[in-house]
């Protein structure tokens, strides 16, 4: 496969943070999304993990992207990707093993996020190596802001901290559903709202400029 | 100049003027609501009434803000907000922090009634799902009850009334004790699941009880309820297969399963089953509307009624049956569709 497109900029970064989020537009990644944003901590450690397994891997398969005969492709991603999982799960254990109880088995089940195999797939199995690892990068970085978005609300409204540091005077009410799985959705949908409110208001402005351009 | 002549309108039947519009109905609803109102103001004093007041009104500005947001026609006239509101209000505790009941009027609005598209695309009772996302978010606060006809109820509020928002409202224990001696704190569905007592059945019926500040009276719901029915503003049969299957479940826990079991009549009297019953069940929107369809739809809610409250951690189980019917019914309406007139059912062949 040739590689038609080298060209490197600033969007090939922004894609993944903004244009095609991987959550909040491209709706992958739902699992470790509901599931370990009970705290912006956990949020942030999960989005980075991920972010460091797409770029690995992204190289990865990027670098072996004519030697892997398309048969069996899917599998030596994975192999690819469990490596690197592999790296990140003993590192966790050995520097932050509180976290590594909290996160539990999410860390292990990056090996089958959607988001991971689905670049190392469309993206990295056909661009270059350069390309694939800012690609990778923009998307980790708009999974990872993704996940703060959810874990920020999360433990801000459900606990009264942020980052473990409290906000309010100790008579804050926490909202108890808002760690629980359902609170997990609810802050989902209200951002997602809110993204597509704004996506819409921004592609209907852009649309009275042209007009007022062209009447003028 | 002729004289105009006299004219004899004829027209064919039918000879209905029209059939009652939904404002109609809802202006109605909410005169039923208003007597149910009045008492829990009675009972609990100001700080139902600021409940009932603050919860009504966060409803309406809520509908209020999403119109406006959405670029939708001014809603509010028809008054299913206010409904809403009531309804709401009276399903609270009396004592519940204001800024807590500010949020559940948003959520019942928002996420119950606003995003699924408005009146009459709501899949379940826009006030319940307030009441559920609040039970869940703050299960304490819901769950503390306050004594009925405390003396100066009408001069000061329960002390958790007033709490500041976003803050953790203060113990009502000692308040409690000090306004009424023996209060224990719990309403006679607590009682009797976690103490072993029962609340006379009279009690119940007039409404001499603790607990949710509109749902204390059974006697005063029946008839505001009777009035909807009357009127055939209100499905009579839901309300009749709930209580009734509720009634009888709980003759069967009764017969067979011993005496720790309480009365049939103590579970239609008790908690929110009356309320729930003749004012929620009863949504237009979230109920199946064909003739069988009402009669199943309200013997599976009065069913797991009593089983949720019988075998569950909670209490009381009305909120969650009616949320679990309310799920149900578009399948009990497909199942239950009526045979068209002249059509013939397709026979398997022998």
């Amino acid at each position: 496969m040739k590689t038609t497109d080298t060209t490197i900029d600033f969007g090939t970064f922004w894609e993944g943070v903004w244009k095609e989020n991987p959550v909040f537009v491209m709706m992958l990644g739902m699992c470790p999304t509901l599931a370990v944003t009970s705290s912006a901590t956990n949020a942030l450690v999960m989005g980075v993990s991920t972010a460091f397994v797409l770029v690995c891997s992204g190289a990865l398969v990027s670098m072996l992207r004519y030697l892997i005969p398309k048969e069996v492709r899917i599998a030596t991603y994975i192999v690819i990707i469990a490596t690197f999982v592999t790296i990140v799960s003993y590192v966790l254990q050995a520097y932050a093993p509180e976290i590594y109880k909290v996160l539990g088995v999410f860390v292990d089940l990056i090996v089958v996020n959607c988001i991971i195999l689905g670049r190392a797939e469309a993206y990295a199995s056909k661009n270059s190596v350069l390309r694939s690892v800012v690609n990778a990068a923009g998307m980790g970085a708009g999974f990872t802001f993704a996940l703060l978005c959810l874990g920020a609300v999360r433990e801000i409204l459900g606990s009264g901290t942020l980052f473990g540091v409290h906000l309010f005077s100790a008579h804050f009410q926490p909202w108890l559903v808002m760690v629980l799985p359902p609170g997990g959705f609810f802050v989902l949908g209200g951002w997602l709202l809110l993204f597509n409110w704004l996506k819409q208001r921004v592609a209907s402005a852009g649309t009275l400029q042209e007009e007022t351009a062209r009447a003028q | 100049m002729s004289k105009p002549q006299p004219t004899i309108e004829l027209r064919t039947s039918p000879h209905i003027k029209s059939a009652p519009t939904v404002e109609q109905i809802m202006r109605n609803v909410v005169f039923a609501l208003l007597p149910i109102s009045a008492f829990a103001v009675y009972e609990f004093g100001i700080s139902a009434l600021a409940l009932i007041l603050t919860v009504t009104g966060s409803c309406l500005l809520t509908e209020h803000l999403f119109n406006r947001a959405g670029e939708k026609p001014n809603s509010l006239r028809d008054w299913s907000a206010a409904i809403t509101g009531l309804l709401l209000a009276l399903t609270l505790p009396p004592g519940f922090p204001l800024w807590m009941g500010v949020v559940a009027g948003f959520v019942a609005i928002a996420l119950g009634k606003v995003l699924f598209g408005g009146l009459g695309f709501n899949v379940f009772n826009p006030a319940l799902v307030g009441r559920a996302f609040v039970q869940a978010a703050f299960p304490v606060a819901i769950t503390t009850w306050t004594p009925p006809l405390a003396p100066g109820r009408f001069l000061e509020f329960i002390p958790s009334t007033l709490t500041a928002p976003f803050m953790t409202p203060p113990s009502v224990a000692a308040w409690s004790h000090h306004a009424v001696d023996a209060f224990s704190g719990a309403t006679p569905l607590g009682l009797w699941k976690f103490q072993g007592i029962v609340v006379s059945t009279s009690d119940l019926f007039t409404g001499m009880s603790a607990g949710s500040a509109g749902e204390t009276s059974a006697l005063l719901i029946l008839v505001c309820g009777a009035y909807l029915a009357a009127r055939r503003m209100m499905d009579w049969r839901i309300p009749a297969a709930m209580l009734g299957t509720a009634a009888l479940t709980a003759l069967a826990f009764r017969l067979f399963g011993g005496s720790h079991y309480p009365t049939p009549l103590f579970v239609l009297f008790s908690g929110g089953l009356m309320l729930g019953a003749l004012f929620m069940a009863t949504d237009m929107v979230a109920s199946p509307l064909t003739p069988l369809g009402v009669w199943i739809y309200g013997a599976v809610m009065g069913f797991i009624t009593v089983i949720i409250r019988y075998f569950g951690g909670l209490p009381e189980g009305v909120m969650y049956a009616i949320l679990l019917g309310n799920a149900l019914s578009p399948l009990i309406a497909l199942i239950t569709q009526p045979r068209v007139y002249g059509a013939r059912r397709e026979r398997s062949k022998p």
